[in-house]
């Protein structure tokens, strides 16, 4: 019996290393050929780059400069994290009013922020995108203000759920003690709100890294993100230098494993909290 | 504290309102008018009634296309990304080493981005096909499996970290009881895990289900539709429909409508269904 279950468990952690190397694979594939000459990249992308065909970091230096990818990276950062900033604060504010106010407002707002949940972007985006011209928010400032109406449902919706599990009588004699709202807000609420803040910070940075359509249809080119320097890279029909965009991939999957390993922890939870209440 | 808190709205709530107003509130709105009428710049609407739904199906074939081919890519994907989920899970839970190494490996493809994603997998599978001497966008088929291979590499590691936690939660001595009552192998699986686990399950599937209805930045980057868009997706047809040509605005503003009816048809039954789980357990 004991070594029946020895024998499975082998083949198990068999299975799961050749599984893993096939997971690696396409990452290591891309990686592999950033270093080769793009003509050779179509004829023979599995083979190790070699004497013929090996052309050191020059697929990263015209990529770079083709895509502006320093920049890129720049902007994306910036995007990011100002808009999760934003959303992280004023939602938690709003998450907070809405579920200790009781009025019809709340309910309504409350069911509002729930259905724009699954509403598909295709849904808004043309007028979206008009009124984001019409109102000059068509440049990295003004999509933080975009960010934030488009993610406040999903934030809202998690903020609330959590602040419903907090007992009310600990706000309460904080305001007892002749601290106003606002105060309370900041030294009380929102130490409170740590775990779930993680999750909700998580999910939007996860969520405005990686948009490509928001920002392409706001902003255009004028100011490129990672996705659309790459996309950007594809140009008109087909004509694609493989060489640079196998570099860009790798430039572009560096800061997320990076991101990834050193704080997967509260990523997966953040992902798992997300997902089981969405 | 209901009182003292009233009063600051325009503190708490009015900033997030305003730019949910901005960005969701009045373009679901006007998106929902103009959908009725035939516009280029949303100041010139013409009112048309239903034409644009009508036009949306019969002056080409191009959207019911792009809804089979969704739903094809959408089925196949669910069942496929499941199976493979739940097996990692079932393997990384019965504590063989290094599971927390796998774990790390199986999910890290869900957090590369879609347009990366698309042009990754363009790579491996034009490399692959290179044998035939064909590309990607030859024939759609191509398309649909690449799609489908993509979605399995970039979900399957999510869905497994939401089956470990529902595999966790099973209580030990459920197991060793019915270990006690003779069930060993498949019949403890389908007799006692995976009941215990439908919750996850059912989470799995209409996340899966969600996710590949609503796919665009995949589509886009690995075929963008081509050949000759049979290999379009729903929201990339959409996309085309109002980016792609003249005067068609309207029309793709009546393609978006249906296509927010049909997912949200899709939120209603999961809410429905999980609320009934909730229920029973």
């Amino acid at each position: 019996m004991k070594s029946g279950k020895r024998g499975t468990n082998v083949f198990a952690s068999v299975t799961m290393i050749l599984l893993s190397v096939a997971f690696l694979a396409p990452i290591f594939i891309v990686f592999m050929n950033s270093f080769k000459g793009k003509l050779f990249i179509s004829d023979t992308p599995f083979a190790l780059p070699n004497v013929k065909t090996f052309v050191g970091m020059q697929n990263y230096m015209v990529g770079i400069s083709k895509t502006g990818f320093l920049q890129s990276f720049q902007w994306s950062l910036l995007i990011t994290v100002s808009s999760v900033l934003t959303i992280l604060l004023f939602t938690a504010m709003t998450a907070w009013y809405i579920t200790r106010v009781k009025s019809r407002t709340s309910t309504g707002l409350y069911f509002l922020f729930v259905f724009s949940m699954i509403v598909p972007f295709q849904m808004v985006m043309f007028t979206m995108a008009k009124i984001a011209n019409l109102l000059h928010l068509d440049n990295p400032a003004g999509i933080i203000i975009i960010y934030l109406g488009f993610g406040s449902g999903l934030s809202v919706f998690t903020f609330s759920g959590f602040i419903k599990t907090i007992p009310v009588e600990i706000e309460e004699a904080a305001m007892i003690d002749g601290c106003e709202p606002i105060r309370a807000f900041f030294t009380v609420i929102l130490p409170m709100l740590q775990p779930v803040t993680i999750t909700v910070a998580i999910l939007n940075t996860m969520w405005i890294w990686n948009d490509y359509l928001l920002p392409y249809l706001v902003i255009g080119t004028k100011y490129k993100t990672i996705p659309i320097a790459i996309q950007y890279l594809k140009g008109g029909y087909g004509s694609i230098d493989m060489g640079a965009m196998m570099a860009m991939l790798v430039l572009a999957v560096i800061p997320i494993i990076l991101f990834y390993l050193s704080c997967q922890k509260y990523i997966i939870q953040g992902i798992l909290a997300g997902a089981v209440k969405g | 504290m209901q009182k003292a808190l009233k009063k600051f709205f325009p503190v708490f709530v009015l900033p997030t309102l305003i730019a949910f107003l901005i960005s969701f509130i009045i373009p679901f709105l006007m998106g929902l008018y103009l959908s009725f009428t035939e516009f280029t710049t949303v100041n010139d609407a013409k009112w048309v009634g239903f034409g644009n739904y009508i036009k949306a199906f019969t002056a080409n074939q191009e959207f019911v296309n792009a809804l089979w081919f969704t739903v094809k890519f959408t089925i196949v994907s669910v069942i496929t990304v499941n199976i493979f989920a739940f097996f990692l899970a079932l393997t990384l839970t019965c504590g063989i080493k290094g599971t927390n190494l796998f774990r790390t490996v199986f999910f890290m493809p869900n957090l590369i981005g879609g347009i990366v994603l698309g042009y990754i997998w363009q790579l491996i599978i034009n490399g692959i096909l290179y044998r035939w001497e064909v590309t990607l966008t030859f024939d759609p088929k191509y398309g649909f499996w690449g799609l489908v291979a993509l979605m399995n590499w970039q979900l399957i590691g999510y869905m497994m970290i939401i089956y470990i936690a529902g595999l966790q939660s099973i209580p030990e001595e459920l197991k060793e009881a019915a270990k006690v009552d003779g069930a060993s192998g498949s019949r403890l699986l389908w007799n006692v895990t995976l009941p215990s686990v439908m919750p996850s399950v059912t989470i799995c599937f209409f996340l899966t289900m969600a996710n590949g209805f609503k796919l665009f930045d995949q589509n886009l980057a690995l075929t963008n539709g081509a050949p000759s868009k049979r290999t379009a997706m729903l929201a990339l047809d959409i996309y085309n429909t109002f980016y792609g040509k003249n005067d068609w605005e309207g029309v793709g503003q009546a393609k978006a409508v249906i296509f927010f009816i049909i997912v949200g048809f899709i939120a209603f039954v999961q809410l429905k269904a999980t609320r009934r789980r909730e229920v029973e357990a």
